[in-house]
């Protein structure tokens, strides 16, 4: 350890306080007994679908396009999610796939 | 028959609960266990990363954490790097306040725990009939939580121990995210909002660099929806 404990706990104090201001922010700001403005609710609305295209892009940030093995383990990895699921509707099939196939991508292939 | 109407049985939503929850498992063990490894590594042992786990919970920021927890001591920058590192949870927020609305007691829990996964299967799903959609929100919600905590512990006590090669299962969360992308993407009008996420999200990577993507991501993403508004609202 390179803090006392004293201060790891401040520090992990610290970080979940910034985390948790993340996540209380609305709730505090629209509370559950008044109607949010309509803007806030239409966000709401839309904000789910815009977020998970955010995820996909979040979880792929580290790939090296231009150097080997130029995020091909990943391309093709998604595109067999994209086809299981279009296939079975099977979430847990379709994510199954998709990781064991890039498993071995990257353990065997790519390696 | 009418009393176990009133009250619905717990058993039921965990069960309707599991299974969404089983990517998550996956990933989470993955990531956990690598955690609570790599904490190991640089003197924090289980108890250390476990209480992390369960008191910050907070995925990616707790890796960033780590680099903070072996430089000087302080504590205002590990406050404002997570409020930076996690400021999408705010977009969750917003998303949740109307299917959070008047759940009582579970609700601080459901917003103390409301992480990129958690909150993805949340605004996606919808409960089964017969489940009451506080009950499966509490479900995926703890079970979720419990998944990281115990995978960070067991990361801490025995990951040198693992000897069976888990190089790319932590591809799960992203299954995970292109699956629920695809579940919004059934509904047309989804559609835009979705297309808006990814383009605006690569966007700011192509720009800004993996390191600083999400809260340019986020200003975009806002930017563009809200000027599309009157579009989009149809």
């Amino acid at each position: 350890m390179y803090l006392t404990p004293f201060q790891t706990l401040v520090m992990i104090l610290a970080v979940a306080a910034g985390t948790q201001l993340t996540r209380w922010l609305p709730f505090w700001l629209f509370p559950e007994n008044k109607e949010p403005p309509p803007v806030v609710s239409y966000l709401g609305r839309v904000l789910p679908a815009a977020v998970m295209g955010l995820l996909v892009v979040y979880c792929l940030k580290n790939v090296t396009w231009m150097a080997a093995p130029h995020g091909i383990p990943e391309l093709l990895a998604i595109l067999a999610v994209v086809l299981l699921h279009r296939w079975r509707d099977n979430v847990l099939l379709s994510i199954a796939g998709g990781t064991a196939l890039y498993m071995a991508l990257v353990q065997l292939v790519f390696a | 028959m009418e009393r176990l109407n009133e009250k619905p049985n717990q058993m039921t939503a965990l069960k309707a609960a599991f299974p969404a929850t089983i990517p998550v498992l996956t990933g989470y063990a993955c990531l956990g266990l690598a955690y609570g490894l790599l904490m190991a590594a640089n003197g924090y042992g289980p108890l250390w990363s476990t209480l992390m786990s369960a008191i910050g919970f907070g995925g990616s920021m707790q890796y960033v954490a780590i680099t903070l927890l072996v430089t000087a001591f302080d504590p205002l920058q590990a406050f404002l790097l997570a409020l930076m590192v996690n400021a999408r949870h705010i977009f969750y927020g917003i998303s949740m306040l109307d299917k959070y609305k008047g759940l009582g007691r579970v609700r601080p829990f459901l917003i103390y725990v409301l992480s990129d996964e958690t909150f993805s299967l949340v605004s996606t799903l919808e409960p089964p009939e017969g489940v009451e959609r506080k009950d499966f929100y509490f479900w995926i919600s703890l079970l979720d939580y419990s998944y990281w905590v115990i995978a960070t512990a067991l990361g801490g006590l025995l990951g040198r121990f693992l000897t069976f090669d888990t190089t790319g299962l932590d591809f799960a969360l992203t299954a995970l995210f292109v699956v629920l992308f695809l579940e919004q993407w059934k509904k047309k009008e989804n559609r835009p909002a979705g297309v808006i996420g990814l383009a605006c999200a690569a966007v700011s990577l192509a720009v800004f660099g993996a390191g600083r993507l999400v809260i340019p991501a986020m200003v975009l993403i806002l930017a563009v929806l809200l000027g599309g508004r009157k579009r989009l609202c149809t």
